[in-house]
Parts: structure tokens; C-alpha cells; sequence
């Protein structure tokens, strides 16, 4: 499926950029604002899809060689051993912590080890959903 | 970690590193790095004959599933110990004799020797378990060794349906001990066989000691291939032989004899227990040796055999527990305790000739490339050592001196005529019946022997033409178990104060010490006269098997029990075969349909049971205008999506409906939910566009009148349910809210969005679990649309 339509893959070239930022964004506002891992992880797909419309699969693929099933893959490692870290400080599987450090130019800043988490969630997300997207569109 | 605690885990760990020495090392046979564990265990266990077993180091329990009383504590006694030292002395042999029986360059030699090794633990882990639940873990363990051991060359249409039947059959009758077990726990509240057998006095009047002692009966029964559950013993014989000398001979059958022996403290002086036992292990006996005669294979002869011996040894087993009788007086225990004490000593000589036996067939299997006994004839003099060893094993199983089965065998003649002499009633039968069992046993030994070594040689019929004897790593395994089968006739006391006392002091702890000594010649008594007269019999039928081998032509196939099985394993198929057809149609229509009327059924169901009252929306805040307009907006979308005439446009519609849901979330103050809404819609949107273009055309016509009346009912259903739902939950409140909790979000997890702190930290299990389903659900469709085979490429 090859089509060329210049408006859209003009306009598109611009919205994904801004997509993904929000998608960045997102994710690291979950904290304390309205996103987190999962949302960021499904509107980065959706930015993806819109590329795929766009233009089309190879170009794409060109331009981000990423395998989606070994990214949804690793999305998972990440989140189970995150989880089962906490085993290693005797915690129970899966306990999350956070703290406040004091960076020099920044100044304080809360870290948590949520993040780790929810960064598997993200990818998995992203990774499962194009992969879906991408093996029915491919099949067309 | 000490002693046991990680002896048991020796075999497992080592099956892990198996893969790599395979694929890695693979000028060496892998056997070679695999028989030093089974001669390392074997030296560990065998230091404890030296002091006696009680005095081992006891380890200390791991908990496991402490709120189950599920520990994983080990218990090494003289039963265990005996049993520990067979599974690795014969583990041993059997690993060398493997080396050459399996050829490193066309065999998977890693499945092998993992589930070997996989065996070889599980099985340890039976006989040293104390707690009732493992044992039964590592039970099953043994079973599904066994099925992978037997499938061992899986692309064989026989050893499937034998692997199957051994799994149905024993695993059958592992979920009846497990009930037993429970049953047990029940009556004592303890899964600890020591506690059990500590407190076992009060146990026999409870209403379920019978319940009990039949489900654990029936564990050993199937698993020891007693009669009628023998069929799937001479099946299992499509394993590799030395599998077959291992498992099927020496150390997996014997788990059901292991089991009982261990529950006689407990069940032992009940008659019921000396019933059952005694008299299946009768009938096996004598069926397992009737059959034997017949066999044309010389696996399926020895397997039949097999069944036979354990036979025997349960029967002795049974008669010995009765002498824990509390009725009796002490001199008539005594002389059927030593019932208990042929039933151990002939067990130590079955897996030892037996093994031997098994190991020679293999020699014959691999040397001449059949194991037709109407093909074989006249190898003495090409495998003369071979043929040795054969006539050792088989004299000592027919029970002839100078070879230890000899001595068991005069044994197991007392054991029955004393029963036949203190209990009276049908136990006066036993002798007769053990009479004629033996001189089978003597017929088939003969067979054995002179059918395959002696007689005419017919290279023409064997596949492959053996010029000399077998290589002598092969014949290393069974001579040294024949050599044991000499020096235990003349030293059998080599046995009796190392193993033979701690192990009856174990099976019959109610007597306190216990002075064994074997010997050989007693005078001319009622035993002696028996095997003469065996041998006499025995040699006359033989001389004229083919004029009387027709009796087995008078039992019709289908009255035997491998046809009943058969029967009803395809009438089990059939029916769920029939089942799976009827509601599977194939259609995604008819699963719909199924999914919503189960929807209607327990949701609608569970709410008009929970909601009685209905609903009551006075309480409820008032509609603003702007929600009258999307709501109205709404169900105009819902419309379009019912009536819309081409698919895409109701896909359009779908997504609509969505993004207007979104605009609620938004009214509602739930910024999260709202923004998830959003985004799944679109992608969800543009896979429902990518999917049409798999989906048939749609109708223009509507569908014939009573299809339309069941969607009607269904869309109906499924909308009233929901309504109603969605109205009535607000005024009922079933259980006390635990949103309070979350609402500490930012002290306990220092996050001020509510939702994602729930998502990844309180209840972050279930996020894990929730993404290990998508990635599940992504591999699936992935599967499906990548993998499938090509087809419909035309279109």
C-alpha cells in the first residue's frame, strides 16, 4: 500500500514531532499530573501509526529500525525485575520507594524507583501495540 | 543449606547445565559428565550403612508453605536408605550402560539424560520426603519423567499411545492418594508421616481410616502395575532399554511397594489392609506369569515378568503388616513378620536381576536388531558372555540355587504357608496359588534362555548379523549385577544387619529390635519339595508348551482389560470430540452470542440478586445542559453506528462515540482516564479500519427473521443490564470503599496523581500481570497473522 499525499506526510512530519514530546512529557508527569507509562506508551504509538499512515512501511522502517516484539519483550523484562529487585533489599516483590535528592543546579528533585516500572510498561505498550499494528497492516 | 536439604537438588541442578555439555562438548558422550552424579549419591547414602540410618544427620525443615503445613523436611531411615542406594547403584549402571547403548551422534542425548536425571531426583525425593505433600509432587514427578522417558522416541506412534496410557494410568491413581492424603491430614491434622505413625492408635476406629487406606492403595497399586492396572507396564517397553531396566523394572514400579511399606506402621494389622494387599498382589502375581509365557517380545515378556514379581512382593508385604496386628500373640507375629522381610530381600534380588536381565535384552535388541523370540535362536555360541548372564538372571528369578532368588523365593514360601497356617480363611489358597505362579515363572525363564540362545540360528531373519559378542562397556552394568546375584547366595547376611534390620525396623517399628539371618538350606521341608516339584512341572510343560499354548486363544480380545481401556479412551474421545463440535462453530457470530448471553445471565442475575431494591436517583447530582447535549449527541452516534450501511462508516461512528465518552471523563474531572480514552480510540479506530479489509462484505438484506429476533434480544439484554447496573450501584454500596487508602498516595509513595500511583505502586501487581497479558495478546496476533500458512493470496 503506497500512496503519496503531500499534505499529510507535510503535516505529519510536524505533528509526530510534537506527539512524541507530549508522549515524553507524559511520562514523567505521571507522577503527579494526569499520564505516566501507559498513557505515554499509547500515544507514542499512536504518533507511530500516524507516520505508517503517512508514509509508508519501509520508509518508516528506514527511518526507526526497531523491532517491536523484542521491545515489548524487554518492556516486560524491565518491569518484572524492577519488581523483583525489591527481593534484594528484602523488601516484598514489587515495593516501590522514593526520595528527594538535591542536584546542584537543579535543586531538589524527587526520584522514585516507579520510574524503572513504569518505563517496562511503556515499552511494552508501545512495542505490543505497533506490533499489532504493524502485522495486520503489513499482511494488507 | 546442609545435608540433605541439598543432596535432594543435586540431580535437578545438574540437569540445568546438561543443554550446554550437549551442544558444546559434543565429541564426548554426554553420559560421561552425568555418571558421576548418580556414583557421587550412591557414596554419600552409602556411608550410612556403616552407623546405622536413625543416627543421620537429620536436616533441619525448610518452610515451604507454612499456613499448608507443607515443609520440605527429609527423613532418612532404613526403608529410605534402601531405596536411595538402589535408585543411584542402579542409576549408576544404567547411565554407563547407556554411554554405548545410545549413539552420541544420532540420538538427543540432552532429553535423555535431563529427564533421567529429572527421574533420578524426583525419585529420592519420593523415599526421603517426610511430609505427605511433597512426596505426592515428587510422585507426580516420577510419573511425568516417566511419560517423557517412554516418548523418548516420540516421533514412534507406539510410544505415544504407551507414554499415554502410563500417564493416564498413574496419574489416575496419584490423584487418589492425594485424596488419601488429605484424607489423612483430615483425621490427623498433620502431613508428617513420623507424627502419623507416632499417633496412629486412635486412628482405626475413625470412619475414614477405610477411605483412606483404599485411595492410597490404589496410588501404589497403579504406580507398582498391579492387576488390573498392569496394562500399561508392557506398553512402557517402547522406551530405550536402559530407561526400561531403570524405571520400568528396578526403581519407578517399585515407588507403590516403597508406599505401602511405608504406611504399614500406620495401616499394617488392619485386616482390610492385609486383604487387599495380599490378594491383588496374589492375583498379579499369578497373571503377570500366566501372560509372561505368551509373549512373543522379550521386552513384553520381561515386563509381564516384572508385573509378576512385584506381585509377589506386594503379597508378602500384605502378609507381613499383619503381623503389627494387635490380636495376635507374639509368636505368630513374629513368623509373619518375616513375610515383611522376603518381601525386602526379594526386592533387593528383583532389581538386581532384573536389571541385569533387562540390560542383556538390550545387548540382544542392539546386536541383532529384533527381540522376536521366533526370530532369535542359537547366539550361544556368538554371545557366549551374554549368554551367561542371562542364565544367571533368569535361574535366580525362576528361583534356583546357587543365585539369590533362590533364597527369597524359599522365603516367600514360608510367608505364604505360614499365612495359610495363622490366618486360616481364603489364605489357605495362597500357597497353591504362589505354587502355580512359580511354574510359570520357571516356564518363562526357560523361554528366556533357550529360546533366544539355544536352537537353530536364523541370520536371515535379523536385521542386523552380530559377529561377536557386544562391546564391553555394554556388559560391564549387567556382569556386575550378575556377580551380585552370586555373592548374595552365599553372603546373604552381607545384607542383613547393614540394611535388612534398619529397614524392618522401619516397616514394623511396633517390634522394637529385629535379628536376621538368611541361609540357604533349612532341611528337607514343605519349600524345598515346592521347587522341586516347580522344577519338575516347570520342565515338563516346557518340553510340551505348544500343545497346552492354545489356552490363550480361549480369552476373546474383548474381554481383556487393554481392550476395555482402548474402548473407553476413544468413547472419551469421541464424546468431546461431538461436544467440541457442537458449540464450536467456528463463526464469530455464535461466540458473540455465547459471550453475551453469559454476560446477561450472571451480571443481570448477580445484580437483581444483589440490587433487589432497584434504584433510587434522587440522591444523584442534577443533569447540566451540557451533558444533555453530548448524551443526546450520543446515542444519535449509536444510531448511525446500527444503521449505517457500509462498514467503514460504523467504525467511524465506533470512534465517534468514543471520543464523546472522553468529553465525560473530562466533565467528570478525570483528566487520566480521559486522555487514555482518547488515545486508545484512535488506535483502536485505525486497527478496526485495517481489520475490514478481513471482514466480509457486509449485508444489504437483513437476515432471515428469527436470526434478527436474537440479536434483538441480545442487544436488548445486554443494554437493560448495563443501565441498570450503572443506575443502581451508585445507591447500593456492597463493601466498605478502599478508595480512603489511595488517598495517602502522595505521603506512602510520594506521588500526587492518585491513579498512576495506584497503577505502579500500589497495586503495581497487577499492572505486571496486566502487561504480560498484552505482550501475550501481541505475540498471539502476531503468531496468527505472520505464521499462518499461505493462503488466500489471490485475493
Amino acid at each position: 500500500m503506497k500512496f503519496t499525499d503531500m499534505i499529510l506526510q507535510t503535516s505529519a512530519k510536524v505533528a509526530v514531532f510534537i506527539i512524541l514530546t507530549f508522549a515524553v512529557f507524559l511520562f514523567f508527569a505521571g507522577h503527579h499530573n494526569p499520564g505516566g507509562g501507559f498513557i505515554g506508551g499509547l500515544v507514542t504509538a499512536s504518533a507511530l501509526v500516524l507516520m505508517y499512515i503517512a508514509f509508508d512501511v519501509e520508509t518508516v522502517h528506514k527511518i526507526i529500525p526497531f523491532d517491536y516484539k523484542k521491545m515489548a519483550a524487554l518492556g516486560v523484562l524491565i518491569a518484572v525485575s524492577s519488581g523483583l529487585a525489591a527481593l534484594l533489599f528484602d523488601a516484598p516483590i514489587l515495593s516501590q520507594t522514593f526520595g528527594y535528592v538535591e542536584f546542584p543546579i537543579i535543586g531538589t528533585v524527587e526520584l522514585a524507583t516507579a520510574v524503572i516500572f513504569d518505563l517496562g510498561v511503556y515499552l511494552t505498550v508501545v512495542g505490543v501495540a505497533s506490533m499489532i499494528i504493524l502485522s495486520i497492516g503489513e499482511d494488507v | 543449606m546442609d545435608g540433605l536439604n541439598f543432596i535432594i537438588w543435586i540431580p535437578f541442578l545438574f540437569a540445568l547445565i546438561i543443554p550446554l555439555l550437549f551442544l558444546y562438548i559434543s565429541r564426548i558422550h554426554t553420559g560421561w559428565f552425568v555418571l558421576p552424579v548418580p556414583v557421587m549419591l550412591f557414596a554419600y547414602f552409602f556411608r550410612f550403612l556403616q552407623t546405622s540410618p536413625e543416627h543421620a544427620p537429620v536436616s533441619q525443615p525448610l518452610t515451604w508453605l507454612s499456613f499448608l503445613n507443607i515443609e520440605l523436611s527429609w527423613h532418612l531411615d532404613g526403608l529410605s536408605l534402601l531405596f536411595t542406594l538402589i535408585i543411584t547403584g542402579v542409576g549408576s549402571l544404567v547411565v554407563l550402560y547407556s554411554i554405548y547403548y545410545l549413539d552420541k551422534e544420532t540420538e538427543a542425548l540432552h532429553n535423555f539424560y535431563i529427564y533421567l536425571l529429572l527421574f533420578m531426583g524426583s525419585m529420592i525425593g519420593v523415599v526421603l520426603s517426610d511430609n505427605l505433600m511433597v512426596l505426592y509432587v515428587f510422585w507426580e514427578m516420577t510419573s511425568v519423567s516417566s511419560l517423557l522417558l517412554i516418548a523418548y522416541w516420540y516421533e514412534r506412534r507406539k510410544s505415544r499411545d504407551g507414554a499415554q496410557k502410563s500417564m493416564l494410568i498413574t496419574i489416575f491413581g496419584g490423584f487418589c492418594m492425594l485424596m488419601g492424603f488429605l484424607l489423612l491430614h483430615g483425621m490427623t491434622g498433620t502431613f508428617s508421616i513420623r507424627e502419623m505413625i507416632a499417633g496412629h492408635e486412635h486412628m482405626m476406629e475413625h470412619p475414614l481410616f477405610v477411605p483412606a487406606m483404599m485411595l492410597i492403595l490404589l496410588g501404589a497399586f497403579t504406580k507398582s502395575a498391579q492387576f488390573p492396572f498392569h496394562i500399561w507396564l508392557p506398553d512402557a517397553m517402547e522406551a530405550p532399554t536402559p530407561i526400561s531396566a531403570y524405571l520400568h523394572s528396578a526403581t519407578m514400579v517399585k515407588a507403590g511397594l516403597y508406599l505401602v511399606a511405608r504406611f504399614t506402621p500406620i495401616f499394617g494389622g488392619s485386616t482390610e489392609w492385609l486383604g487387599w494387599v495380599t490378594l491383588i498382589g496374589i492375583l498379579t502375581l499369578f497373571w503377570g506369569s500366566f501372560m509372561a509365557v505368551k509373549q512373543i517380545d522379550l521386552k513384553a515378556l520381561l515386563a509381564y515378568s516384572t508385573v509378576s514379581q512385584l506381585g509377589l512382593i506386594m503379597c508378602l508385604l500384605g502378609i507381613g503388616s499383619y503381623s503389627l496386628n494387635s490380636g495376635l500373640d507374639q509368636a505368630i507375629a513374629s513368623s509373619l513378620s518375616v513375610a515383611a522381610l522376603a518381601a525386602m530381600f526379594h526386592l533387593i534380588n528383583h532389581s538386581i536381576f532384573k536389571g541385569s536381565l533387562f540390560m542383556i535384552v538390550g545387548i540382544i535388541d542392539h546386536e541383532t536388531g529384533t527381540r522376536d523370540i521366533r526370530k532369535l535362536g542359537g547366539l550361544m555360541s556368538l554371545m557366549p558372555i551374554s549368554f551367561t548372564l542371562t542364565v544367571i538372571g533368569s535361574l535366580s528369578m525362576a528361583g534356583l540355587p546357587p543365585f539369590s532368588g533362590f533364597l527369597s523365593k524359599e522365603m516367600f514360601f514360608s510367608g505364604v504357608l505360614q499365612a495359610s497356617r495363622e490366618i486360616g480363611s481364603w489364605y489357605v489358597l495362597l500357597p497353591y496359588a504362589a505354587w502355580l505362579a512359580s511354574v510359570f515363572t520357571f516356564i518363562y525363564c526357560f523361554i528366556l534362555i533357550f529360546q533366544t540362545f539355544t536352537g537353530e540360528y536364523q541370520p536371515e531373519k535379523l536385521d542386523k548379523q552380530p559377529d561377536q559378542d557386544a562391546p564391553l562397556g555394554m556388559l560391564i552394568s549387567p556382569t556386575i549385577l550378575a556377580t551380585f546375584v552370586v555373592i548374595l547366595f552365599f553372603f546373604p547376611n552381607l545384607l542383613s544387619d547393614t540394611i535388612l534390620e534398619p529397614v524392618m525396623r522401619a516397616i514394623l517399628p511396633q517390634f522394637g529390635s529385629f535379628e536376621v539371618s538368611i541361609h540357604a538350606w533349612h532341611g528337607w521341608n514343605t519349600e524345598l519339595w515346592m521347587t522341586i516339584g516347580i522344577v519338575l512341572v516347570g520342565s515338563l510343560l516346557y518340553a510340551r508348551l505348544s500343545k497346552w499354548n492354545t489356552i490363550y486363544d480361549t480369552l476373546p480380545a474383548r474381554f481383556t482389560i487393554n481392550h476395555a481401556y482402548t474402548q473407553g479412551l476413544k468413547g472419551i474421545e469421541h464424546v468431546s470430540h461431538r461436544l467440541m463440535e457442537r458449540h464450536m462453530t467456528g463463526l464469530s457470530r455464535d461466540y458473540l452470542i455465547y459471550i453475551f448471553a453469559f454476560m446477561i445471565m450472571l451480571l443481570g442475575g448477580a445484580s437483581l440478586f444483589l440490587f433487589k431494591a432497584g434504584f433510587d436517583t434522587g440522591s444523584n447530582a442534577p443533569i447540566s445542559l451540557f451533558e444533555w447535549v453530548l448524551a443526546i449527541a450520543m446515542v444519535a452516534v449509536a444510531v448511525v453506528v446500527a444503521l449505517a450501511s457500509s462498514g467503514l462508516l460504523s467504525i467511524i461512528a465506533v470512534g465517534a462515540l468514543g471520543y464523546l465518552m472522553s468529553l465525560f471523563f473530562v466533565i467528570f474531572r478525570a483528566p487520566d482516564l480521559a486522555l487514555t480514552q482518547l488515545v486508545v480510540e484512535t488506535i483502536t479506530t485505525t486497527l478496526f479500519v485495517l481489520c475490514l479489509y478481513y471482514l466480509p462484505k457486509m449485508h444489504k438484506k437483513p437476515g432471515p427473521r428469527r436470526f434478527r429476533l436474537t440479536n434483538l434480544l441480545i442487544a436488548l439484554g445486554v443494554g437493560g443490564t448495563l443501565t441498570f447496573i450503572g443506575l443502581s450501584a451508585q445507591g447500593h454500596r456492597l463493601f466498605a470503599p478502599i478508595s480512603n487508602y489511595f488517598e495517602d498516595a502522595y505521603e506512602l509513595a510520594g506521588a500526587k496523581n492518585m491513579v498512576n500511583a495506584i497503577l505502579v505502586d500500589f497495586r503495581a501487581l497487577d499492572t505486571m500481570m496486566e502487561i504480560v497479558v498484552l505482550l501475550i495478546a501481541g505475540l498471539g496476533v502476531y503468531t496468527l497473522i505472520k505464521l499462518r500458512p499461505a493462503r488466500r493470496n489471490d485475493r
